[in-house]
């Protein structure tokens, strides 16, 4: 499993990428393994707003549909749209595959870096 | 505690994703995931570790007999080697469970259940039973590998002679040697695809696995797990118990009438279902046409009233959509009517569309 050094990681298995009040939201390499093939992504509005461990979108594989919960309070700027008719992209490179990007960040759960969330994730797989 | 299949090992060294599974433990999927070993087996071959199924010895000198009595499809006139299918019905005309009988030979039935229904079969079958006729659990001795796909016999000649393997859809070969291994090869499967489910000791099962992986490397072959079994099967169409049949749900319902023969002068549950009539409710395939997969226990709307309920859906790999498979009102289940599913709080549109949804070219045997 990767988990790149720069970014921050949820107990929901979601990476996120600070830049200054923004902050680009993710699901992780364990998340996308253990979900499986995804074939569906929901994501929200632009412009809705997001609150710290709600519900935000939700990814479907072969599997089983899941949520997927925001690490942070703040505003929708932009989601990644290319995500709704290639899911798979999550699967093949999870941190590129950017699932939205929050402007005015106001709040944020405590994060793991990657050497916690390694371990975390470790825990997890028992 | 759910128990181990003698192939474990070999699944933890494949990567397996090892997950409880009507008291065993299996593999959901192994390291390339459902997608990619579904699509092995509809385009190429995968082996599948299906040891947890039930294997039920039928012997006696009015077996025959306590087969038609039990079973609602008809035993009598089978070659020795031949496979039939049937639903086992309770006297409501409700499903006990679905299996295939092999005849082995005059008087020597094997009866090949699904996992979670063994105990309750093997008690059903020994209290309903008439004669002198036995039925004995012999799952701890058997296990059983499945090779599935178009390139499956192309595998299986590499480590066993042509005339040793069945060409026959539902008819098996007994006591052939794969390499030193006595094997029963039948041709069955649960896929929609050509494929063979391969019978043998279970002491026999690890050896037996490896040569046939080895055998297939340059075919393709590799591990399959229960999550491509069961998009395989939906997407073939294929009914699963517990699914679209329980004890409540009468073979009719369930789209099996073919297998029910009513003109046979009695089977356990044959009066209920005579009673019963034509079905109200019918099994049907959709068509998801939004977006979202259409899983089991949604309930259905035509025109915004409550028509049924759904039973198993996925997104099959193969076809490219998500379909799902459901229990209608008889009214509304042509092909062509257009169904609301609620799914979390959304309304997903679906089409009846006629079963199944893939179906696999012309066999090439």
């Amino acid at each position: 499993m990767n988990y790149p050094e720069e970014l921050l990681y949820s107990k929901s298995h979601e990476w996120v990428k600070l830049e200054g009040e923004d902050a680009l939201i993710g699901l992780t390499d364990f998340a996308q393994d253990a979900l499986g093939d995804l074939v569906y992504v929901n994501l929200p509005e632009p412009g809705g707003e997001l609150t710290v461990g709600e519900s935000f979108a939700d990814v479907e594989s072969v599997k089983a549909v899941s949520d997927v919960y925001s690490p942070v309070s703040g505003t929708v700027a932009e989601i990644n749209e290319a995500l709704l008719d290639a899911p798979e992209e999550i699967n093949q490179s999870p941190y590129e595959a950017w699932l939205v990007r929050v402007t005015g960040v106001t709040d944020k759960e405590e994060l793991m870096d990657a050497e916690a969330y390694r371990a975390f994730a470790e825990t997890e797989e028992n | 505690m759910e128990k181990q299949t003698p192939l474990f090992g070999r699944h933890v060294e494949y990567h397996g994703k090892m997950v409880p599974f009507a008291g065993w433990l299996l593999p959901v999927q192994y390291g390339s995931g459902i997608v990619s070993e579904h699509m092995a087996v509809r385009t190429k071959c995968g082996l599948f570790d299906v040891s947890h199924m039930g294997e039920i010895l039928c012997t006696g000198t009015d077996a025959e007999e306590n087969l038609n009595h039990l079973l609602t499809n008809c035993y009598t006139q089978m070659d020795d080697g031949q496979a039939r299918y049937s639903p086992m019905c309770n006297e409501r005309g409700g499903v006990l469970d679905d299996l295939i009988v092999y005849k082995q030979e005059e008087n020597r039935y094997l009866i090949v259940v699904n996992a979670g229904n063994k105990n309750k079969d093997l008690d059903w079958m020994q209290a309903h039973r008439l004669g002198d006729t036995e039925f004995q659990d012999i799952s701890e001795q058997v296990a059983q590998i499945a090779i599935q796909g178009p390139l499956s016999r192309q595998v299986l000649k590499k480590v066993i002679s042509a005339q040793d393997i069945p060409e026959r859809y539902y008819s098996a070969r007994f006591r052939r040697k794969i390499g030193d291994m006595e094997c029963m090869i039948a041709k069955t499967g649960y896929t929609g695809e050509d494929g063979y489910e391969i019978y043998v000791a279970s002491g026999c099962a690890v050896p037996l696995w490896e040569l046939l992986m080895e055998a297939g490397k340059d075919d393709g072959l590799i591990p399959c797990g229960l999550g491509a079994r069961d998009t395989l099967r939906l997407e073939a169409g294929m009914p699963l118990y517990g699914h679209e049949m329980n004890e409540e749900t009468t073979p009719m319902e369930a789209g099996l009438g073919s297998f029910v023969k009513m003109d046979k002068p009695e089977f356990v549950g044959k009066e209920a279902i005579k009673a019963a009539g034509p079905a109200k409710r019918k099994r049907v395939g959709l068509k998801v046409l939004g977006r979202g997969i259409i899983r089991e226990h949604c309930l259905l709307y035509a025109d915004g009233n409550p028509a049924g309920v759904s039973t198993s859906g996925t997104h099959c790999p193969y076809l490219g959509y998500p379909a799902a498979m459901a229990f209608v009102d008889v009214d509304i289940s042509s092909p062509g009517q257009l169904l609301e599913a609620e799914v979390r709080g959304r309304r997903i549109q679906a089409e009846v569309v006629k079963l199944p949804f893939y179906k696999r070219k012309q066999s090439d045997k």
